[in-house]
């Protein structure tokens, strides 16, 4: 563990400007229950990073703690060396779909615009402009034919793509996903796979609550594995090993199963 | 033969219908954020718990002045706000739970109050709360025709329970125009607009100072039957009408509209028709707005009983064709 992440006190992390994300020491509670304890942890620049651990790990609080949607305990977060504050703009969010309300009186297009609204600003309605952005962004995600429908006529998948595509509107440099790939079909996967290396591309970080192990090697390129601490945290190479998962999801009884069938393929393939 | 069907006299109704019209309009309009927000119960909440409000700062200041009452009703309104998200935060109970609580030991302080200061021999009255006062805006020296308005001494005629709430729905347009975009998203996806910077638990704070101004505002005239019944049943019936917010809200405040316009009318000539006296206006104007209601779930376009089993109907001729 200590090669995957080394914290001695004269190794505090330096919070380097290069770095989209650090977090520092950070604990979070909820009422009185620690929910996340001492989380180090520095993103490489350009990567797609993996958060995956068993439920009530505290995968959405990390995202929702770092975006300052749940209050820290302790601890710090820095976004290219600056508090959250000084660049919201360059950072994009995609809640957990069950989060919303969908049967609120809006068009796919009207949620898509709603990633532009701090371009927009204050009491300044919604521009030509950047409805046409909006719309693009529809495009890239293959949902611009339904632009004009009803967010809950539209099918899970597709309400998914709805929200990847508003966060594609926010034009941000580093995004947080929170389990995108949740009850989606293989079309709206696809979709989310190709955003992600769209972006990967441009130089941008995405970090995404998964939840499936079978496919994180083929999509991501960094590893946070997640049980209340970071068990384990780097390329996924490195750390996506049979010894780290034993360690993330024991003695989950009702998960065990799931970590078995994969930590069994990953020693198959001799890793 | 006219004044046989429809009983309208400028001196007698104008001034009601105005009031009750325009409270139906400013209560109806904020309601579409509490609807869409599922707090619904707050108007409620808020109409309640400004009965404690009105005898405390009637206690304090020894006055009946409209500006003291209006002050004592909105902080009031205020604390429920407050008080709703304490519990709700601190007791770990569900929004509805929160709200119930905290109106009805608001409501029952205020009862008690109130009979404190019966013993002072003051004349307080929960009814009127209740039911308002729209009878009450008589116009004495009205004139008689419609063209007889048309002058400038009609405005200083006008009582300042209108004036308040001609007040009241121009500030609430303007509220709603302003903050449309932002009150879409923080309803919508709070946590997105938290993000944006746009903070979300900041705009259900101006939103429901709002509305508890709103609820002051209307509640002396229409009493809080009405405001309760404004806040839900128009935006629930647009709601059903419609698929897009900015629709919504139009459409509310027609239905808003229409509501207190053919409730107050129906209040005044229905009984006569039958050589009764006019039932309460407000009342009446509620169970319009709730009978539109009733009409909008059965026969709405998209959204209606009789539409959604035309549409099953249609699917199952289709499978047996197939």
């Amino acid at each position: 563990m200590d090669e995957t992440h080394p914290r001695t006190l004269s190794s505090l992390p330096e919070h380097s400007a290069e770095s989209p994300l650090s977090v520092h020491a950070m604990t979070v509670a909820y009422h009185r229950k620690p929910v996340l304890w001492d989380v180090d942890y520095d993103a490489p620049s350009g990567a797609l990073i993996a958060i995956v651990g068993p439920n009530g790990a505290g995968k959405s609080t990390l995202i929702k703690a770092c975006l300052g949607l749940v209050p820290r305990a302790s601890g710090q977060v820095e976004f290219w060396g600056r508090p959250y504050t000084q660049v919201r703009s360059r950072i994009g969010y995609v809640p957990q779909r069950e989060s919303v309300d969908w049967d609120f009186p809006v068009s796919a297009l009207d949620v898509v615009c709603m990633g532009r609204y701090r371009k927009i600003g204050w009491c300044r309605p919604v521009g030509r402009s950047h409805r046409r952005a909006a719309l693009a962004c529809m495009e890239r995600v293959g949902m611009a034919e339904y632009a004009h429908r009803q967010i809950s006529q539209l099918s899970g998948g597709q309400q998914q793509r709805v929200f990847l595509a508003r966060a594609l509107a926010q034009e941000a440099d580093l995004y947080f996903m929170d389990e995108p790939f949740a009850g989606v079909d293989a079309a709206t996967e696809t979709a989310i796979v190709d955003v992600l290396r769209e972006l990967k591309a441009l130089g941008k970080t995405a970090i995404v609550v998964h939840h499936d192990l079978q496919t994180v090697e083929e999509y991501f390129d960094e590893l946070i594995l997640l049980n209340m601490r970071v068990v384990a945290a780097g390329p996924v190479a490195r750390v996506f090993t049979r010894e780290n998962l034993q360690k993330t999801y024991g003695g989950r009884l009702t998960l065990l199963s799931e970590a078995a069938e994969a930590v069994a393929r990953v020693g198959s393939q001799g890793g | 033969m006219n004044g046989a069907i429809i009983q309208f006299d400028i001196g007698a109704d104008l001034f009601p219908l105005l009031a009750g019209t325009f409270a139906a309009m400013g209560c109806g309009l904020l309601g579409n954020f509490l609807v869409l927000r599922r707090l619904s119960l707050m108007g409620d909440a808020i109409s309640h718990s400004v009965l404690p409000g009105l005898v405390i700062a009637f206690l304090i200041t020894s006055t009946r002045s409209p500006a003291v009452m209006f002050a004592g009703a909105a902080a009031a309104g205020i604390a429920t706000v407050v008080l709703v998200e304490l519990v709700k935060n601190l007791g770990r109970v569900e929004p509805g739970a929160a709200m119930g609580v905290v109106f009805s030991v608001f409501f029952a302080l205020g009862v008690l109050l109130i009979e404190r200061a019966a013993m002072r021999h003051i004349d307080l009255d929960a009814d009127c709360v209740l039911h308002g006062q729209l009878e009450t805006l008589v116009w004495y020296d009205a004139p008689d025709t419609l063209s007889g308005l048309l002058t400038w001494s009609t405005i200083d005629a006008v009582p300042r329970q209108v004036a308040v709430l001609a007040m009241m729905v121009v500030l609430a347009v303007m509220f709603i125009s302003v903050f449309f975009k932002e009150l879409r998203i923080a309803a919508f996806d709070p946590a997105l607009a938290t993000t944006l910077g746009f903070n979300a638990t900041g705009m259900h704070y101006l939103l429901m100072v709002f509305v508890a101004a709103a609820t002051v505002a209307s509640f002396e005239a229409v009493g809080s039957i009405l405001v309760i019944a404004m806040l839900v049943c128009p935006a629930a019936t647009a709601r059903l009408l419609t698929d897009r917010l900015l629709a919504q809200v139009v459409v509310s405040g027609v239905i808003a509209a229409v509501s207190s316009v053919g409730g107050y009318l129906a209040a005044t000539s229905i009984p006569a028709a039958f050589g009764k006296d006019a039932v309460n206006a407000a009342g009446s104007m509620s169970v319009m707005a709730g009978g539109l209601l009733a009409l909008a779930i059965i026969a709405a376009p998209r959204h209606g009983v009789i539409s959604g089993w035309v549409r099953r109907r249609r699917l199952a001729c289709a499978i047996t064709v197939d």
